[in-house]
């Protein structure tokens, strides 16, 4: 197992690639899911706010 | 066309995709790493360090795809004034800018224990080194200008001029003496590498696809959510506007 994570003398190489990845890919991954979360609660909230709009944008939306 | 630019009809169909493209992108990566880390050899020249190519070459090829993704979004937008063609682009420059970086960070860890130096100013790292300036420049001109149609013109030119950047990343290693290898895998006459190299490779490279979908989608939907947030907010102040009149 240890000379798994030796990468034959490369480990900090290897490793910090791998890394590098998993922090830019999984960052830009959560940081759109929460975007995304936050963006459609606020639009729910403005909807219940503003009932009278309601029925207008659902037919601009074509639903 | 136009039949797809309805935001309700983008949106059911992103719900229709998103649980597909999430179980693929984690399959394919968990497998991908598998082979990538344990299943596969190491190369007989590079030792271990080959295990690095697994992550370095797929996300070169991403940093192209997105950009070539972004540029033919802009196209439509210009020509066609597609409504959803330009939130494509802006959601999918964040992503390219995260590929970009990663082929440059993993070229610079792998080119300093195998070429002997971190970085080199030749064709191939100079013209991926352009491409995320691009990538940059892009997001920060959109963010700048606060007119949506503005921005969205503004952007789909610097993303149409920035495209012949592609073709020269494509063949500088063809073109011009460079430190880079050339394509070994995509080239006439088949890929030139073992199969249980050229599985990992596949396997990582099909998991960034569908990362970038299931991501590009998520993004799509922020956008297409907050341009309603703002017109319903705009709505609502012109209201207590009028009533308190």
């Amino acid at each position: 197992m240890s000379s798994f994570f030796a990468m034959g003398g490369y480990a900090f190489y290897v490793w910090s690639s791998y890394g590098a990845a998993l922090l830019i890919l999984g960052g830009i991954a959560i940081f759109s899911m929460a975007r995304a979360r936050q963006a459609s609660r606020r639009l729910e909230e403005l909807k219940r706010a503003a009932p009278h709009r309601r029925r207008r944008e659902e037919a601009a939306d074509g639903a | 066309m136009h039949r797809f630019a309805n935001p309700a009809r983008f949106q059911r169909l992103a719900s229709i995709i998103l649980p597909w493209s999430d179980v693929l992108t984690a399959g394919l990566l968990v497998s991908g790493l598998y082979f990538a880390l344990f299943a596969s050899p190491a190369d007989y020249q590079q030792g271990e360090t080959v295990r690095i190519m697994y992550i370095h070459v797929p996300a070169a090829w991403m940093a192209m795809f997105t950009y070539s993704v972004m540029a033919a979004a802009s196209a439509a937008s210009l020509i066609w004034k597609h409504p959803l063609a330009d939130v494509a682009a802006r959601a999918a420059a964040p992503i390219g800018a995260g590929f970009t970086a990663i082929a440059l960070i993993t070229g610079m860890l792998w080119g300093e224990p195998m070429w002997g130096t971190w970085w080199v100013w030749d064709a191939r790292l100079t013209s991926v080194l352009i491409l995320f300036f691009l990538y940059l420049g892009y997001m920060a001109l959109v963010n700048a200008i606060e007119n949506p149609a503005a921005a969205a013109r503004a952007g789909a030119i610097l993303a149409l001029v920035g495209f012949v950047n592609i073709p020269i990343i494509k063949f500088s290693v063809d073109w011009w003496n460079t430190l880079h290898q050339p394509a070994s895998v995509i080239k006439m006459g088949g890929p030139s590498i073992a199969p249980s190299m050229l599985l990992p490779l596949v396997l990582m490279a099909l998991g960034f696809h569908f990362y970038f979908v299931s991501v590009l989608l998520r993004r799509m939907r922020s956008e297409l959510d907050l341009a309603r947030v703002r017109a319903l907010e705009d709505a609502i102040a012109l209201n207590s506007e009028e009533a308190a009149a």
